[in-house]
Protein backbone atom coordinates (compact mmCIF):
# COMPACT_ATOMS: atom_id res chain seq x y z
CA UNK A 1 0.00 0.00 0.00
CA UNK A 2 1.62 2.91 -1.25
CA UNK A 3 0.36 6.03 1.70
CA UNK A 4 3.18 8.49 -0.66
CA UNK A 5 1.15 7.90 -3.79
CA UNK A 6 -1.86 8.15 -1.94
CA UNK A 7 -0.72 11.51 -0.88
CA UNK A 8 0.31 12.61 -3.94
CA UNK A 9 -3.28 12.18 -5.61
CA UNK A 10 -4.73 14.21 -2.54
CA UNK A 11 -2.27 16.96 -3.01
CA UNK A 12 -3.42 17.01 -7.20
CA UNK A 13 -6.32 18.44 -6.06
CA UNK A 14 -4.79 21.71 -4.62
CA UNK A 15 -2.27 22.66 -1.34
CA UNK A 16 -3.31 20.89 1.81
CA UNK A 17 -2.56 20.86 5.17
CA UNK A 18 -1.02 17.72 6.60
CA UNK A 19 -3.50 17.11 9.54
CA UNK A 20 -6.53 17.74 6.21
CA UNK A 21 -4.23 14.52 4.13
CA UNK A 22 -4.33 12.77 6.89
CA UNK A 23 -8.63 13.48 7.22
CA UNK A 24 -8.84 12.71 3.70
CA UNK A 25 -7.22 9.99 3.21
CA UNK A 26 -9.21 8.22 5.98
CA UNK A 27 -12.40 9.34 4.48
CA UNK A 28 -10.96 8.33 0.94
CA UNK A 29 -10.39 4.56 1.94
CA UNK A 30 -14.20 4.49 4.01
CA UNK A 31 -12.23 5.40 7.28
CA UNK A 32 -10.77 1.51 6.96
CA UNK A 33 -7.66 2.29 6.71
CA UNK A 34 -6.52 4.70 9.77
CA UNK A 35 -3.57 6.32 9.52
CA UNK A 36 -1.39 8.16 12.17
CA UNK A 37 -0.18 11.54 12.38
CA UNK A 38 3.23 10.49 12.24
CA UNK A 39 2.88 8.25 9.16
CA UNK A 40 1.78 11.64 7.91
CA UNK A 41 4.22 13.95 8.47
CA UNK A 42 7.04 11.58 7.97
CA UNK A 43 5.82 10.54 4.42
CA UNK A 44 5.44 14.31 4.14
CA UNK A 45 8.76 15.25 5.37
CA UNK A 46 10.44 11.96 2.66
CA UNK A 47 8.17 13.66 -0.09
CA UNK A 48 9.68 17.38 0.82
CA UNK A 49 13.42 15.44 0.39
CA UNK A 50 12.38 14.25 -2.58
CA UNK A 51 11.24 17.04 -4.42
CA UNK A 52 7.95 15.50 -5.07
CA UNK A 53 6.67 18.34 -2.65
CA UNK A 54 7.01 21.49 -1.27
CA UNK A 55 5.70 23.61 1.94
CA UNK A 56 5.08 26.97 2.76
CA UNK A 57 7.93 28.28 4.41
CA UNK A 58 6.00 30.67 6.39
CA UNK A 59 5.03 28.33 8.76
CA UNK A 60 7.06 26.15 11.14
CA UNK A 61 6.57 22.29 10.85
CA UNK A 62 3.25 21.31 12.19
CA UNK A 63 -0.81 21.78 11.66
CA UNK A 64 0.06 25.10 9.83
CA UNK A 65 2.51 23.68 6.92
CA UNK A 66 0.44 24.00 3.85
CA UNK A 67 1.95 21.30 1.25
CA UNK A 68 1.53 21.40 -2.77
CA UNK A 69 2.48 19.02 -5.38
CA UNK A 70 5.53 19.89 -7.79
CA UNK A 71 6.11 18.79 -11.14
CA UNK A 72 8.19 16.03 -10.33
CA UNK A 73 5.51 14.80 -7.56
CA UNK A 74 2.71 15.06 -10.76
CA UNK A 75 4.87 13.03 -13.09
CA UNK A 76 5.40 11.00 -10.18
CA UNK A 77 1.90 10.19 -9.58
CA UNK A 78 1.15 9.65 -13.01
CA UNK A 79 4.26 7.65 -13.65
CA UNK A 80 2.16 5.53 -10.32
CA UNK A 81 -1.07 5.50 -11.95
CA UNK A 82 0.22 4.19 -15.40
CA UNK A 83 2.22 1.48 -14.43
CA UNK A 84 0.62 -1.90 -13.39
CA UNK A 85 1.09 -3.10 -9.74
CA UNK A 86 3.95 -5.84 -9.97
CA UNK A 87 1.71 -9.38 -10.10
CA UNK A 88 3.77 -10.82 -12.75
CA UNK A 89 5.46 -13.45 -10.07
CA UNK A 90 4.21 -15.31 -7.44
CA UNK A 91 4.19 -13.75 -4.28
CA UNK A 92 5.89 -16.08 -1.53
CA UNK A 93 2.44 -16.84 -0.15
CA UNK A 94 2.71 -18.41 3.53
CA UNK A 95 -0.79 -20.38 3.09
CA UNK A 96 1.10 -21.89 -0.29
CA UNK A 97 3.64 -22.56 1.70
CA UNK A 98 1.69 -24.11 4.65
CA UNK A 99 -0.33 -26.31 2.19
CA UNK A 100 2.61 -27.97 0.09
CA UNK A 101 4.32 -28.31 3.42
CA UNK A 102 1.32 -30.04 5.29
CA UNK A 103 1.62 -32.62 2.40
CA UNK A 104 5.24 -33.91 3.59
CA UNK A 105 4.69 -33.90 7.11
CA UNK A 106 3.85 -37.49 8.85
CA UNK A 107 0.70 -37.68 10.86
CA UNK A 108 -1.03 -34.29 9.18
CA UNK A 109 -3.87 -33.96 6.98
CA UNK A 110 -3.34 -31.71 4.60
CA UNK A 111 -7.48 -31.62 3.88
CA UNK A 112 -7.09 -30.22 8.12
CA UNK A 113 -4.84 -27.70 7.09
CA UNK A 114 -7.60 -26.61 3.95
CA UNK A 115 -10.61 -26.50 5.92
CA UNK A 116 -8.94 -24.84 9.17
CA UNK A 117 -8.22 -21.52 6.46
CA UNK A 118 -11.14 -22.20 4.30
CA UNK A 119 -13.43 -21.43 8.33
CA UNK A 120 -10.79 -18.26 8.79
CA UNK A 121 -11.39 -16.95 5.78
CA UNK A 122 -15.68 -17.09 5.43
CA UNK A 123 -15.42 -15.82 9.08
CA UNK A 124 -13.43 -12.93 7.61
CA UNK A 125 -15.41 -12.61 4.97
CA UNK A 126 -18.64 -12.55 7.18
CA UNK A 127 -17.20 -9.71 9.10
CA UNK A 128 -16.21 -7.57 5.88
CA UNK A 129 -20.04 -7.93 4.54
CA UNK A 130 -21.67 -7.05 7.96
CA UNK A 131 -20.31 -3.99 7.25
CA UNK A 132 -21.82 -3.71 3.88
CA UNK A 133 -25.20 -4.65 5.20
CA UNK A 134 -26.38 -1.58 6.21
CA UNK A 135 -25.35 0.29 3.09
CA UNK A 136 -27.49 3.59 4.28
CA UNK A 137 -24.43 4.50 5.96
CA UNK A 138 -21.99 3.50 2.94
CA UNK A 139 -19.88 5.46 0.92
CA UNK A 140 -18.37 4.50 -2.48
CA UNK A 141 -14.57 4.89 -1.43
CA UNK A 142 -15.70 1.96 1.92
CA UNK A 143 -18.13 0.29 -0.64
CA UNK A 144 -14.61 -0.35 -3.15
CA UNK A 145 -12.65 -1.10 -0.40
CA UNK A 146 -15.09 -3.55 1.53
CA UNK A 147 -15.60 -4.93 -2.27
CA UNK A 148 -11.29 -5.64 -2.62
CA UNK A 149 -11.11 -7.04 0.64
CA UNK A 150 -14.00 -9.89 0.14
CA UNK A 151 -12.69 -10.66 -3.51
CA UNK A 152 -9.10 -10.57 -2.17
CA UNK A 153 -10.46 -13.35 0.64
CA UNK A 154 -12.69 -15.13 -2.10
CA UNK A 155 -9.82 -15.82 -4.60
CA UNK A 156 -7.74 -17.32 -1.83
CA UNK A 157 -10.56 -19.75 -0.77
CA UNK A 158 -10.94 -20.62 -3.69
CA UNK A 159 -7.48 -21.56 -4.38
CA UNK A 160 -8.25 -24.05 -1.59
CA UNK A 161 -11.16 -25.12 -3.35
CA UNK A 162 -9.06 -25.89 -6.49
CA UNK A 163 -6.20 -27.62 -4.38
CA UNK A 164 -8.41 -29.82 -2.44
CA UNK A 165 -10.17 -30.83 -5.68
CA UNK A 166 -6.89 -31.68 -7.18
CA UNK A 167 -5.27 -33.57 -4.05
CA UNK A 168 -8.50 -35.63 -4.14
CA UNK A 169 -7.98 -36.46 -7.84
CA UNK A 170 -4.27 -37.02 -6.95
CA UNK A 171 -4.86 -40.06 -4.76
CA UNK A 172 -7.86 -41.39 -6.77
CA UNK A 173 -5.23 -41.21 -10.24
CA UNK A 174 -2.00 -43.01 -10.62
CA UNK A 175 1.14 -41.33 -10.90
CA UNK A 176 2.08 -39.62 -13.72
CA UNK A 177 5.33 -41.26 -15.85
CA UNK A 178 7.89 -39.17 -15.11
CA UNK A 179 9.49 -39.94 -18.53
CA UNK A 180 7.02 -37.54 -19.38
CA UNK A 181 8.76 -34.06 -20.89
CA UNK A 182 8.99 -31.15 -18.31
CA UNK A 183 8.23 -28.00 -19.02
CA UNK A 184 7.96 -26.46 -15.81
CA UNK A 185 9.45 -22.59 -16.33
CA UNK A 186 11.15 -21.11 -13.21
CA UNK A 187 9.44 -19.16 -11.81
CA UNK A 188 10.67 -16.17 -8.53
CA UNK A 189 8.92 -15.19 -5.48
CA UNK A 190 8.29 -11.64 -4.83
CA UNK A 191 9.36 -10.97 -1.66
CA UNK B 1 -35.77 -21.01 19.02
CA UNK B 2 -35.12 -23.79 16.33
CA UNK B 3 -37.81 -23.77 13.36
CA UNK B 4 -35.67 -26.08 11.48
CA UNK B 5 -34.13 -29.37 12.67
CA UNK B 6 -32.34 -32.21 11.24
CA UNK B 7 -31.65 -35.26 13.72
CA UNK B 8 -29.01 -37.81 12.58
CA UNK B 9 -30.20 -37.59 9.09
CA UNK B 10 -28.83 -40.02 6.68
CA UNK B 11 -29.77 -40.16 3.35
CA UNK B 12 -28.79 -43.26 0.87
CA UNK B 13 -29.18 -43.87 -2.90
CA UNK B 14 -29.40 -47.07 -4.41
CA UNK B 15 -28.06 -50.70 -3.16
CA UNK B 16 -25.49 -52.96 -3.24
CA UNK B 17 -22.46 -51.81 -5.50
CA UNK B 18 -24.74 -48.80 -6.65
CA UNK B 19 -25.27 -47.75 -3.42
CA UNK B 20 -24.55 -44.06 -2.57
CA UNK B 21 -24.44 -42.62 0.47
CA UNK B 22 -25.56 -38.55 -0.10
CA UNK B 23 -25.84 -37.89 3.58
CA UNK B 24 -24.38 -39.45 6.40
CA UNK B 25 -25.50 -38.42 9.91
CA UNK B 26 -25.94 -35.04 9.90
CA UNK B 27 -27.81 -32.65 12.42
CA UNK B 28 -28.50 -29.29 12.15
CA UNK B 29 -30.31 -26.64 13.98
CA UNK B 30 -31.69 -23.32 12.52
CA UNK B 31 -33.80 -20.67 14.55
CA UNK B 32 -36.48 -18.54 13.02
CA UNK B 33 -34.95 -15.29 11.60
CA UNK B 34 -31.49 -16.86 11.20
CA UNK B 35 -29.89 -17.82 7.77
CA UNK B 36 -27.41 -20.55 7.38
CA UNK B 37 -25.17 -21.21 4.63
CA UNK B 38 -24.31 -24.62 3.56
CA UNK B 39 -21.06 -24.77 1.54
CA UNK B 40 -19.54 -27.64 -0.07
CA UNK B 41 -18.00 -29.13 -3.56
CA UNK B 42 -20.50 -30.77 -6.23
CA UNK B 43 -21.69 -34.08 -4.67
CA UNK B 44 -20.74 -33.21 -1.50
CA UNK B 45 -24.44 -33.31 -0.53
CA UNK B 46 -25.73 -29.91 0.11
CA UNK B 47 -28.89 -30.01 -2.37
CA UNK B 48 -29.94 -33.17 -0.56
CA UNK B 49 -30.13 -31.56 2.46
CA UNK B 50 -32.23 -29.21 1.15
CA UNK B 51 -34.64 -31.44 -0.25
CA UNK B 52 -34.84 -33.18 3.03
CA UNK B 53 -35.24 -30.08 4.78
CA UNK B 54 -38.09 -28.90 2.67
CA UNK B 55 -39.92 -32.46 2.34
CA UNK B 56 -39.48 -33.11 -0.81
CA UNK B 57 -37.48 -36.73 -0.25
CA UNK B 58 -37.44 -38.69 2.83
CA UNK B 59 -34.20 -39.39 4.84
CA UNK B 60 -33.50 -43.09 5.15
CA UNK B 61 -32.69 -42.62 8.91
CA UNK B 62 -32.86 -39.55 11.05
CA UNK B 63 -35.63 -37.31 11.52
CA UNK B 64 -36.49 -33.72 10.09
CA UNK B 65 -38.63 -31.42 12.36
CA UNK B 66 -40.46 -27.93 11.26
CA UNK B 67 -41.81 -25.98 14.14
CA UNK B 68 -41.60 -28.86 16.05
CA UNK B 69 -43.28 -30.90 14.64
CA UNK B 70 -41.96 -34.26 12.91
CA UNK B 71 -41.84 -34.86 9.23
CA UNK B 72 -42.14 -38.56 9.83
CA UNK B 73 -45.60 -38.54 11.68
CA UNK B 74 -47.62 -35.84 9.25
CA UNK B 75 -49.83 -37.60 6.36
CA UNK B 76 -49.26 -37.36 2.99
CA UNK B 77 -51.75 -34.22 2.80
CA UNK B 78 -50.11 -32.44 5.77
CA UNK B 79 -46.76 -32.68 4.31
CA UNK B 80 -48.22 -31.64 0.96
CA UNK B 81 -50.17 -28.28 3.15
CA UNK B 82 -46.78 -27.62 4.50
CA UNK B 83 -45.04 -27.17 1.66
CA UNK B 84 -48.05 -25.03 0.48
CA UNK B 85 -48.22 -22.49 3.51
CA UNK B 86 -44.63 -22.70 5.49
CA UNK B 87 -41.93 -23.30 3.66
CA UNK B 88 -40.90 -21.09 0.41
CA UNK B 89 -38.42 -22.54 -2.13
CA UNK B 90 -35.67 -20.98 -4.29
CA UNK B 91 -34.00 -22.28 -7.03
CA UNK B 92 -30.95 -21.37 -9.35
CA UNK B 93 -33.09 -21.43 -12.50
CA UNK B 94 -36.21 -19.26 -10.88
CA UNK B 95 -38.42 -22.41 -11.85
CA UNK B 96 -41.32 -19.60 -12.63
CA UNK B 97 -44.49 -20.78 -14.84
CA UNK B 98 -43.91 -19.43 -18.30
CA UNK B 99 -47.59 -18.25 -18.87
CA UNK B 100 -48.14 -16.35 -15.65
CA UNK B 101 -47.26 -13.18 -14.96
CA UNK B 102 -44.89 -11.80 -12.27
CA UNK B 103 -48.02 -11.13 -10.00
CA UNK B 104 -49.60 -14.41 -10.39
CA UNK B 105 -46.84 -16.47 -10.32
CA UNK B 106 -46.32 -15.35 -6.48
CA UNK B 107 -50.42 -15.33 -5.99
CA UNK B 108 -50.73 -19.19 -7.54
CA UNK B 109 -49.41 -21.19 -4.34
CA UNK B 110 -51.89 -19.30 -2.20
CA UNK B 111 -54.91 -19.32 -4.49
CA UNK B 112 -53.96 -23.23 -4.66
CA UNK B 113 -54.13 -23.01 -1.08
CA UNK B 114 -57.94 -21.99 -1.09
CA UNK B 115 -57.16 -17.88 -0.32
CA UNK B 116 -59.68 -16.08 -2.03
CA UNK B 117 -58.55 -14.67 -5.50
CA UNK B 118 -58.54 -11.34 -4.25
CA UNK B 119 -56.59 -11.45 -0.84
CA UNK B 120 -53.90 -13.78 -2.89
CA UNK B 121 -53.36 -10.96 -5.12
CA UNK B 122 -52.91 -8.61 -2.46
CA UNK B 123 -50.28 -10.41 -0.60
CA UNK B 124 -48.46 -11.42 -3.82
CA UNK B 125 -48.33 -7.76 -4.77
CA UNK B 126 -47.34 -6.77 -0.46
CA UNK B 127 -44.39 -9.57 -1.93
CA UNK B 128 -43.42 -8.02 -5.18
CA UNK B 129 -43.15 -4.77 -3.24
CA UNK B 130 -40.92 -5.34 -0.33
CA UNK B 131 -38.35 -7.05 -3.40
CA UNK B 132 -38.80 -3.64 -4.91
CA UNK B 133 -40.30 -5.10 -8.17
CA UNK B 134 -43.65 -4.37 -7.82
CA UNK B 135 -43.53 -2.29 -11.10
CA UNK B 136 -43.14 -5.24 -13.25
CA UNK B 137 -46.18 -6.98 -11.58
CA UNK B 138 -47.75 -7.57 -15.10
CA UNK B 139 -44.89 -8.68 -16.91
CA UNK B 140 -44.44 -11.88 -17.48
CA UNK B 141 -41.12 -14.11 -16.56
CA UNK B 142 -39.66 -13.83 -20.21
CA UNK B 143 -39.82 -9.97 -20.46
CA UNK B 144 -37.91 -10.20 -17.34
CA UNK B 145 -34.40 -10.03 -16.59
CA UNK B 146 -32.33 -12.59 -14.62
CA UNK B 147 -32.17 -10.53 -11.46
CA UNK B 148 -36.08 -9.59 -11.81
CA UNK B 149 -37.11 -12.93 -12.36
CA UNK B 150 -35.31 -14.22 -8.88
CA UNK B 151 -36.88 -11.72 -7.04
CA UNK B 152 -39.97 -12.89 -7.46
CA UNK B 153 -39.04 -16.21 -6.97
CA UNK B 154 -38.52 -14.95 -3.45
CA UNK B 155 -41.44 -13.30 -3.51
CA UNK B 156 -43.21 -16.02 -4.19
CA UNK B 157 -41.00 -18.02 -1.43
CA UNK B 158 -41.77 -15.66 0.86
CA UNK B 159 -45.59 -14.72 0.45
CA UNK B 160 -48.49 -15.41 3.32
CA UNK B 161 -47.40 -17.21 6.17
CA UNK B 162 -44.22 -19.06 5.21
CA UNK B 163 -41.38 -19.30 7.85
CA UNK B 164 -38.84 -21.44 5.64
CA UNK B 165 -36.98 -20.23 3.02
CA UNK B 166 -35.14 -23.34 1.11
CA UNK B 167 -32.46 -21.92 -1.49
CA UNK B 168 -30.76 -24.04 -3.82
CA UNK B 169 -27.98 -21.50 -5.53
CA UNK B 170 -30.19 -18.67 -5.86
CA UNK B 171 -27.56 -16.61 -7.50
CA UNK B 172 -25.82 -19.19 -9.47
CA UNK B 173 -27.22 -17.68 -13.10
CA UNK B 174 -26.55 -14.18 -12.08
CA UNK B 175 -24.07 -11.59 -11.82
CA UNK B 176 -22.73 -10.67 -8.68
CA UNK B 177 -24.89 -6.88 -8.25
CA UNK B 178 -27.69 -9.49 -8.55
CA UNK B 179 -26.41 -12.13 -6.25
CA UNK B 180 -25.89 -9.83 -3.75
CA UNK B 181 -29.40 -8.02 -3.90
CA UNK B 182 -30.56 -11.67 -3.68
CA UNK B 183 -28.96 -12.62 -0.61
CA UNK B 184 -29.83 -8.77 0.98
CA UNK B 185 -33.06 -9.57 -0.07
CA UNK B 186 -33.58 -13.08 1.81
CA UNK B 187 -31.66 -11.31 4.93
CA UNK B 188 -34.16 -9.09 5.04
CA UNK B 189 -36.67 -11.83 5.10
CA UNK B 190 -35.01 -13.29 7.84
CA UNK B 191 -34.83 -9.80 10.06
CA UNK B 192 -38.73 -10.19 9.51
CA UNK B 193 -38.33 -13.92 11.63
CA UNK B 194 -37.89 -16.42 8.51
CA UNK B 195 -35.60 -19.28 9.03
CA UNK B 196 -33.23 -19.57 5.62
CA UNK B 197 -31.23 -22.06 4.75
CA UNK B 198 -29.08 -21.34 1.76
CA UNK B 199 -26.92 -23.51 -0.56
CA UNK B 200 -24.18 -21.99 -2.05
CA UNK B 201 -20.61 -22.68 -3.10
CA UNK B 202 -20.06 -19.17 -3.52
CA UNK B 203 -17.92 -17.46 -0.36
CA UNK B 204 -19.23 -14.15 -1.45
CA UNK B 205 -23.00 -15.61 -0.93
CA UNK B 206 -22.34 -17.68 2.12
CA UNK B 207 -20.67 -15.10 3.96
CA UNK B 208 -24.15 -13.27 4.23
CA UNK B 209 -25.34 -15.74 6.80
CA UNK B 210 -25.52 -15.80 10.53
CA UNK B 211 -23.84 -19.45 9.79
CA UNK B 212 -22.00 -21.22 7.45
CA UNK B 213 -22.01 -25.29 7.65
CA UNK B 214 -19.66 -26.86 5.54
CA UNK B 215 -20.22 -30.28 4.02
CA UNK B 216 -18.00 -32.80 2.30
CA UNK B 217 -18.77 -36.62 1.47
CA UNK B 218 -22.13 -35.72 2.95
CA UNK B 219 -20.70 -35.02 6.59
CA UNK B 220 -20.65 -31.56 8.57
CA UNK B 221 -17.22 -30.97 8.93
CA UNK B 222 -16.93 -27.93 10.00
CA UNK B 223 -18.53 -24.50 11.26
CA UNK B 224 -18.20 -20.53 11.17
CA UNK B 225 -18.30 -19.45 14.91
CA UNK B 226 -20.24 -15.96 14.86
CA UNK B 227 -17.91 -13.32 13.92
CA UNK B 228 -16.58 -10.80 16.29
CA UNK B 229 -17.32 -7.54 15.75
CA UNK B 230 -16.25 -6.09 12.45
CA UNK B 231 -14.68 -3.05 14.00
CA UNK B 232 -11.74 -5.82 14.69
CA UNK B 233 -10.98 -5.74 10.57
CA UNK B 234 -10.03 -1.57 11.17
CA UNK B 235 -5.97 -1.73 12.12
CA UNK B 236 -4.11 1.06 11.46
CA UNK B 237 -1.89 1.00 8.26
CA UNK B 238 2.00 0.01 8.90
CA UNK B 239 4.05 2.78 7.60
CA UNK B 240 4.89 2.58 4.11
Amino acid sequence: MSIRHALLALLSQGPKYGFQLRQEFEQGTGDVWPLNVGQVYSTLQRLEHSGHIESDDSADDGPQKVFHLTEEGKSELHRWLSTPTDMASPPRDELVIKVLSALRVPGVDVNDVIQLHRRYLVELMQQWTHLKDDEAEFDLAFALVVDAELSRLDSVIRWLDQAEGRLKRAEAEPAVSSNAPRFRRRLVARR
Amino acid sequence: MSFLELRNVSKSYGEGSTLVKALLEVSLSVDRGSLVAVMGPSGSGKSTLLTIAGSLEEPTSGEVLIDTQSLAKMSHNEKARLRRRTIGYVFQDFNLLAGLSALENVSLPLELDDLAPKRARALAMAALENVGIAERAGHFPDELSGGERQRVAIARAVVGERRLLLADEPSGALDSANGEAVMKMIRGACKQGIAAVVVTHDAHLASWADRVIFLKDGRIVDQTVPPPSPESLLAPLPSS
